[in-house]
């Protein structure tokens, strides 16, 4: 009988994992470590309506106090895990060594950095709420012009928030359309299209050289040579797992922490949400999200699995499913995509701004696409987690009306 | 139990019908209806997976 589990991070998976040990009738003892000094919080309205401003601060929160007290939870804020020995089951906290029964590895990712960048008053990323507090602070004093790098779905939400505060935005992208290498060309122009539409300057397939300014940030200086101006930049490109703490636990790392179908990593340890990496059954493969719904599934199902053990545990195996608000804009997607899959618009058409659309390779659905289109991505990816062939699907769509 | 929905915090995502057909539909309108105010005790696991799942905290469940 485990009589201690520890959790390390104290956000969405990590908690939701807690909470679940309880459910499931864990009596012992619940331990979760979070480095951040702030009481845990939600991370989607960090780009939305939390930077604009119209969502207060007690809205983030993930979990009350009460709860916390009534679930009988340790939550050791500000508190780092500096090591792992997984033969020994002992964690380090700063220097500190405590032993385990069980270990729930939560701790996300980070933000990638620009190089030569963070010594310069005006660049950002945006991970915590600190970031988003600074940036929104940042609008509300910028005199005018906020440069955004790399347009996958953070820097395009912070587009369409700092675009709705009716400030001048470029975003600066490498790729040739954006978002293509996840949703395909055909997709990824729509979006780029409202993103133009709504006053957006989108310089697609530059190159970023440097980001300019002695103190205060001045400008970005491209490959080719250009200088964009900027008052403030945000960069979003890309999320690199926490896992420095783990390089010489045993564990295996490649780009997250990596667990079998089950989402163990070790025996009595199992890792959930942005910074695990498993073997999804369903794929064949072994994949990393950095989806939202994802980080409260697998919190559940880890702390299940650490509980009942593999016998007893049919292995993680869920289609995927994400959304981000960009303007009016509501984009859902339900499965995998890649930019080789044939896709089709269902229902509607892009011109009318919303529409509901399917990816297919090997006559199977693989996944959906919706523009404030919610009910049909759900009903999609239900025949997506049926198995469903894309001749199926195609079915299904000529009986919506 | 009584299901109630904060419909100023919902946003249609309809994961919540994904999980309970039966209790939320999300329709052409692009709003939710609750389908199934009070819901029997065999529906108790899916409507708080519902809760836990829904990303803006919009669903409780009242006794
Ligand atoms: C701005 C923003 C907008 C987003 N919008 C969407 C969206 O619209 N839709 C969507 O599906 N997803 C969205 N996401 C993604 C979603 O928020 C993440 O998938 C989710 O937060 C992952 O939860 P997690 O608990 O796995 O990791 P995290 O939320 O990253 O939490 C990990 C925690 O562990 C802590 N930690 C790290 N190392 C240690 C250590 N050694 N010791 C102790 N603590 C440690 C970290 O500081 C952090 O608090 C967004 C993310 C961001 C940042
Ligand atoms: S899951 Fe929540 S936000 Fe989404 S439709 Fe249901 S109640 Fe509304």
């Amino acid at each position: 009988m485990r009589s201690s589990i520890t959790i390390v991070g104290a956000s969405l998976s990590g908690i939701r994992a807690a909470e679940t040990l309880r459910s499931e009738g864990f009596k012992g003892r619940i331990k979760i470590l979070g480095d951040e000094e702030r009481t845990p919080y939600d991370r989607p309205p960090l780009s939305k309506n939390f930077l604009d401003g119209e969502m207060p601060f007690e809205r983030l929160s993930l979990i009350s106090e009460e709860k916390i007290l009534e679930l009988e939870i340790e939550l050791e804020l500000g508190s780092k895990a500096t090591n792992l020995d997984i033969e020994s089951q002992t964690l380090e906290i700063e220097g500190v060594k405590e032993s385990f029964d069980g270990l729930i590895i939560a701790t996300g990712a980070r933000a990638r950095q620009l190089p030569n960048s963070d010594e310069i008053q005006g660049v950002h990323t945006l991970r915590s709420l600190d970031d988003s507090m600074r940036i929104r602070d940042a609008f509300k004093s910028v005199k005018s012009k906020v440069v955004i790098v790399g347009a996958g779905f953070i820097g395009c939400e912070v587009a369409s928030t700092a675009r709705n505060l009716e400030l001048e935005v470029t975003i600066l992208e490498t790729q040739q359309v954006p978002l293509c290498h996840v949703l395909g060309e055909e997709v990824g122009s729509i979006i780029s299209d409202f993103h133009i539409t709504n006053g957006v300057d989108l310089k697609c397939g530059v190159e970023v050289q440097e980001i300019q300014g002695d103190d205060q940030v001045e400008g970005v200086l491209l490959t080719d040579g250009t200088l964009i101006e900027a008052d403030l930049v945000v960069v979003g490109i890309g999320a690199v797992p926490n896992t420095e703490w783990l390089e010489s636990s045993g564990l295996t790392i490649e780009d997250g922490v990596c667990c079998d179908e089950t989402c163990l990593a070790a025996p009595n340890i199992v890792a959930a949400g942005d910074v695990a990496r498993w073997y999804h059954i369903g794929y064949g493969k072994s994949i990393r999200l950095e989806h939202w719904d994802n980080a409260v599934e697998q919190g559940k199902y880890s702390a299940q699995r650490l509980l009942h053990g593999k016998t007893n545990h049919p292995p993680y195996a869920p289609v995927p499913w994400f959304w981000s608000d960009q303007f009016d804009r509501k984009i859902q997607l339900a499965g995998i995509s890649s930019p080789e899959d044939e896709f089709e618009v269902v229902v509607d058409s892009p011109q009318e701004g919303r529409f509901t659309g399917i990816y297919g390779n090997e006559g199977k659905l693989r996944a959906v696409l919706g523009i404030n289109r919610p009910r049909h991505v759900m009903q999609f990816k239900s025949l997506i987690e049926k198995g469903s062939s894309w001749k199926e699907a195609l079915e299904f769509a000529s009986g919506i009306e | 139990m009584r299901v109630v929905v904060d419909f100023d915090l919902c946003e249609s995502n309809a994961i919540c019908m994904q999980i309970a057909p039966d209790i939320f539909e999300v329709r052409d309108d692009d709003f939710l209806y609750v389908l199934e105010e009070t819901p029997s005790e065999d529906r108790r696991s899916s409507l708080e997976e519902s809760v836990q799942r829904c990303p803006k905290q919009a669903i409780s469940i009242e006794e």
